[in-house]
């Protein structure tokens, strides 16, 4: 398996805050990824980077074979990015997204139509198709926005607390179709607050106070800590926080 | 003085409150009382009506039918009354965010007529944390601080009733628990809370729930009580081969719903009809290593999905 995401010692500094301290990690084509951190850990900042929105203080990075510091360009295109608040335009019908996107990321309108029609059946979306976005329940948005983000078959998608807010059922299709996107190929990156989602990655990392405090798959994370789940993991490791910002 | 001695025993009533925004049912015939001093929990997904409910209690927006009281007093008629005696911490960031942490606490005290020595002791557990930073600005505060200066606000004038719509939406395990712990304490003051949460991991921290989805009520009771009442079977299961288990529990028609929760599947299965050994031997015949299928006690979360599935 070939690597998508390397970082070495990268970090980030705003004056004399060390947001991002020295972090050095891998991951693989095809995996789950998740990046846990409490508030204030420093995650946002280094996801900024890793998707070429802000260039590193420090250190050595590639996403999707691009360097961070000389290529963020090329990162953004091979990228798809989905945060909770859904980046869809509301004002626009559900193709007019899908063609938007697709146009954005340099798509063949030949192939932003082949590949609508076969998104809008597969997500039973063909009613909706020409709906305002702003007219649909969330749990469709939620699906339609994860959609987008991954329209252009990137080499790796940025998932930024993508269920926060949605019913229980609603979260466990959403990462049925996380499991769908990596069986096509595409790496997740997601971050999450919710503990049981943790499981369902293949590795896992997480951050205190800028630094990766522990990475590695859930069970040996469970075994390392002597948790009973991720829950258990993430409140050892959180605790030793002494920063209080955000 | 303890805050509850001079109020009625029932701090929320609701009947048959309902609310339409055009089309869209946000609210359909609401009942629930909530007795003082509880902790009564509203738990349900974004768009449920939790925000809708919070504000027709704190007399901000009007229902289209129905009847509301706070501490006895109607939503309608005695709007100022309410006003005066409830706190309300909405989801979004409402504070002066150009106002420092004290001049914000400052102007809630003022508004209500009161000082911040005057009550300073029920928010000193809380205000105590950041006062450390009180000549900082509200927008400069990173999100748990400003959690923790809201909560002192709508503190300050010392209400009977609490409202919190969404305080640890978008917030960290390990702060989620520490605000709960600030909850409980405030209820050993004798403040009566309603809160709302999406997270379902936080009902077991309330006295009572009400779990709301599409603007209804599935149901109404203690945690202990909703899980108690749980219809079916509920099994975990997992084998080497998550992502095929799943696929292969829904495809087995005796298997009612199949869920990935955490490390593991939770399986229901209606009364008397599927056994844990039928079951493993139809895994075996699909290839599966290392199946374990145990009986459990559901969760919240499972009662949720049970209700949802089966009422809308």
């Amino acid at each position: 398996m070939d690597t998508v995401i390397k970082v070495e010692n990268l970090t980030k500094r705003f004056g004399d805050f060390t947001a991002v301290d020295n972090i050095s990690f891998e991951v693989k084509r095809g995996e789950i990824f998740g990046f846990l951190g409490a508030n204030g850990a420093g995650k946002t900042t280094a996801m900024r980077m890793l998707c070429g929105l802000s260039i590193p203080t420090e250190g050595k990075g590639t996403v999707a074979g691009y360097d961070i510091f000389r290529q963020p360009e090329l990162v953004k295109k091979s990228i798809g990015y989905m945060s909770q608040k859904f980046s869809l335009y509301e004002d626009l019908k559900v193709w007019e997204n899908l063609e938007l996107f697709g146009g954005i990321y340099g798509m063949s309108d030949k192939d932003i139509k082949i590949k609508t029609d076969e998104l809008m059946v597969r997500l039973n979306f063909e009613e909706e198709r020409d709906h305002l976005v702003k007219s649909l329940p969330l749990g469709f948005k939620q699906k339609l926005a994860f959609s987008v983000s991954i329209f252009h078959h990137p080499q790796v998608v940025f998932l930024d607390e993508p269920t926060g807010g949605v019913d229980p059922i609603t979260r466990r299709r959403f990462w049925e179709m996380i499991y769908d996107a990596t069986a096509s190929g595409i790496t997740v990156f997601v971050t999450t607050h919710y503990m049981d989602e943790a499981e369902y990655c293949d590795r896992v990392s997480i951050m205190v106070d800028g630094r990766i405090e522990a990475l590695d798959s859930p069970a040996n994370l469970k075994k390392t800590y002597n948790a009973k789940n991720m829950d258990e993991v993430f409140q050892q490791l959180a605790r030793k926080s002494t920063r209080k910002a955000d | 003085m303890n805050i509850s001695d001079n109020n009625p025993p029932i701090a929320i009533h609701c009947e048959s409150v309902s609310k339409k925004y055009g089309k869209i049912h946000a609210l359909k015939n609401i009942n629930f009382d909530v007795k003082r001093g509880e902790i009564f929990g509203i738990i349900g997904p974004d768009g449920a009506g939790k925000t809708t409910l919070f504000r027709i209690l704190t007399t901000l927006i009007l229902a289209d039918s129905g009847i509301a009281t706070v501490d006895g007093f109607n939503v309608v008629a005695d709007y100022k009354e309410i006003r005066n005696r409830v706190g309300y911490m909405p989801g979004r960031f409402s504070l002066y965010q150009d106002l420092t942490v004290e001049e914000n606490l400052e102007f809630f005290a003022t508004v209500f007529n009161t000082t911040i020595d005057e009550n300073y002791e029920l928010i000193k557990d809380i205000y105590i944390q950041i006062e450390p930073f009180k000549k900082r600005r509200a927008g400069k505060l990173s999100g748990g601080m400003k959690q923790k200066l809201a909560l002192s606000c709508a503190l300050i004038h010392k209400p009977s009733v609490l409202f919190l719509d969404e305080p640890t939406t978008g917030v960290d395990p390990v702060s989620r628990k520490e605000f709960w712990g600030m909850l409980q304490k405030l209820r050993e003051q004798g403040i009566t809370i309603l809160v709302s949460t999406p997270y379902m991991d936080e009902a077991s921290l309330c006295d009572r729930i009400a779990l709301i989805q599409n603007g209804q009520f599935l149901r109404i009771d203690t945690p202990e009580n909703i899980v108690g009442q749980f219809a079916d079977i509920l099994w975990a299961a997992k084998s080497d081969n998550m992502h095929k288990l799943l696929e292969d529990l829904r495809n087995d028609e005796q298997v009612k719903s199949s869920f990935a929760f955490g490390n593991s599947i939770h399986v229901t299965v209606e009364n008397g009809q599927l056994t844990v050994d039928s079951l493993k031997k139809y895994l075996i015949e699909r290839g599966h290593n290392n199946i374990e299928i145990q009986p459990i006690e559901p969760t919240i979360e499972d009662c949720f999905m049970e209700l949802s599935n089966t009422q809308i």
